[in-house]
């Protein structure tokens, strides 16, 4: 295709905005599916990302305003079924999506939403149980949010008619579904809270389809659910029907009708309870008095014979007594015994009898020294008398006898038995075997050697 | 606030039930936990009786302001 007659030089700027209108005109409504990759959510509100498939990437970009229309937040890696329509953006020579509008490919877009607010919501912490409120244990006064003409006011009603139940219904009608109905219903619950009128309440509406539910499901409900110092019933659609409404309200029941059961079955469990506190107070104070009245009875009776009672203790004393006497008998008689053993025990012990062994020991003993003493001067007499003839052999007296004489020396009496020890003139006293004779010494002749 | 009273006198039956439970009460004092038991219960029986059934729906004037209405469901 050549529009251009022969050789037109056109300025990039020309081009570019040629091209811009041939694409613009022609894709100007496309329906394009693709995984999305390098999102970029800036502070300005507007979302940039990259539509790709194995084949091919798209250049992506959602301007702030259909963006806040997206009741689910998509990533990198969603599959995406997006709307839109192609622009070429000028200063970067690059052709875009421009989208409107844009869904999950696989999940339906209302079921993501639900699903990641859900989460959301679940990890903030709005669907703990713990900060949940109690119901009431009274609860007169009802709030109801809820649609004036639809099936849920309807059902309440016609409970409350069934069961002839007293409670005061207060409406706060509201739209339950359409553009703007979240908002409504919040508000709501918002201002109930504010009038502080009931004692609790049920926010719901009847059965519909997903699409019609979907108020309940949007998280300005929740938030103010949530945010509610009153307690808060959920009550929406069929019982198969669970909302984001239900997970966070206080108490979430099937259908409005169920609702309407709750609240009048804990009044009556209250009427029966009181009714039980009663019967029980009865009961209690009657048999208390019937107790009392029994030991009234019983002392009354033990005080009629006070001489009874006085034949008892005399009858005690007696017995007391007995048993006193026993037990000094018996104490006597023990220290009798152990007396007579100690005695026993001492004239066993007696010193006159140990003295008389004593004695008796030393008479052997004396006797014993005696004999020893004889047995030892015999011993001595016989050995006397053979060193007596021994001595006799030895006696210088019998060498004397035959014809040897001793010489001492007079000056000093002692016994000569060399020349050498004497000197001319010393003085000799020679004895013999029979008298003695005194001589000098004339003459020294010493022993040669 | 009319619910907190026949709380307050729900509680004092309950207290009262409890106290001559225990046991331990005088004579006296277990006629006079009675009494006050029996006053507590009528109390609440009446105020159980007292509710009446009324169905009203809040309407909102042009100022803003709400007001409450009876309310008298569509039928059908």
């Amino acid at each position: 295709m050549n529009i251009f007659a022969d050789k037109t030089i056109l300025t990039v700027t020309r081009l570019t905005a040629l091209l811009r209108g041939v694409l613009e005109e022609n894709f100007e409504h496309v329906w394009v599916k693709g995984e999305v990759s390098n999102l970029s959510a800036p502070s300005s509100g507007h979302l940039y990302f990259t539509l790709k498939d194995s084949g091919a990437q798209l250049r992506c970009l959602m301007f702030k305003s259909a963006a806040k229309n997206l009741k689910f937040r998509f990533n990198d890696g969603m599959g995406l079924i997006v709307r839109g329509r192609i622009s070429v953006y000028d200063q970067r020579g690059e052709y875009q999506l421009v989208c409107e509008y844009l869904e999950p490919a696989g999940a339906g877009a209302l079921q993501m939403a639900f699903t990641q607010l859900k989460e959301r919501l679940s990890q903030e912490g709005l669907f703990e149980e713990a900060r949940k409120l109690a119901m009431p244990a009274f609860p007169r006064r009802v709030g109801v949010v809820t649609s004036p003409t639809g099936a849920a006011i309807h059902d309440v009603l016609n409970v409350l008619k069934r069961r002839f139940a007293s409670l005061n219904i207060l409406l706060y009608p509201v739209r339950v579904q359409g553009e703007g109905a979240a908002v409504e219903i919040a508000n709501a619950l918002d201002e109930m809270n504010r009038l502080n009128m009931v004692d609790v309440l049920i926010v719901g509406r009847g059965g519909g389809s997903l699409e019609d539910l979907w108020a309940f499901n949007e998280e300005v409900v929740a938030r103010a659910i949530h945010r509610s110092r009153i307690p808060v019933i959920s009550a929406v659609g069929h019982e198969t029907d669970w909302t984001i409404c239900d997970f966070v309200a206080d108490l979430r029941a099937p259908t409005p009708s169920a609702a309407a059961e709750m609240v009048i079955a804990s009044s009556e469990e209250l009427r029966a309870r009181v009714e039980a506190l009663n019967h029980r107070l009865c009961l209690l104070i009657e048999r208390r008095l019937n107790t009392l009245e029994s030991c009234l009875k019983v002392l009354r009776r033990a005080l009629q014979d006070p001489s009874l009672m006085l034949g008892h203790l005399a009858q005690r004393v007696d017995d007391i007594s007995e048993r006193l006497n026993l037990a000094l008998e018996n104490s006597v008689l023990r220290r009798k015994e152990s007396f007579v053993r100690l005695q026993a025990n001492l004239l066993h012990h007696n010193p006159e009898r140990q003295a008389n062994a004593q004695r008796q020991r030393i008479k052997l003993l004396i006797a014993e020294a005696e004999r020893l003493l004889v047995a030892r001067l015999e011993g001595f007499k016989q050995q006397f008398g053979s060193d007596a003839a021994r001595l006799d052999v030895l006696s210088p007296l019998n060498t004397i006898s035959r014809g040897y004489s001793v010489t001492t020396r007079i000056a000093d009496g002692h016994v000569v038995h060399d020349a050498a020890q004497l000197a001319v003139g010393d003085r000799l006293r020679l004895r013999f075997h029979r008298g003695s004779a005194e001589c000098s010494v004339e003459t020294v002749e010493t022993a040669k050697t | 606030m009319a619910t907190e009273k026949f709380e307050t006198a729900l509680k004092k039956l309950e207290d009262v039930v409890r106290r001559l439970e225990g046991g331990s009460l005088s004579l006296e004092d277990s006629l006079k936990a009675f009494e006050e038991g029996v006053r507590q219960a009528s109390f609440c029986a009446k105020k159980l009786d007292e509710a009446e059934q009324r169905v009203e729906v809040l309407l909102k004037r042009k100022d803003g302001s709400l007001v409450r209405e009876p309310f008298e469901p569509e039928e059908g």
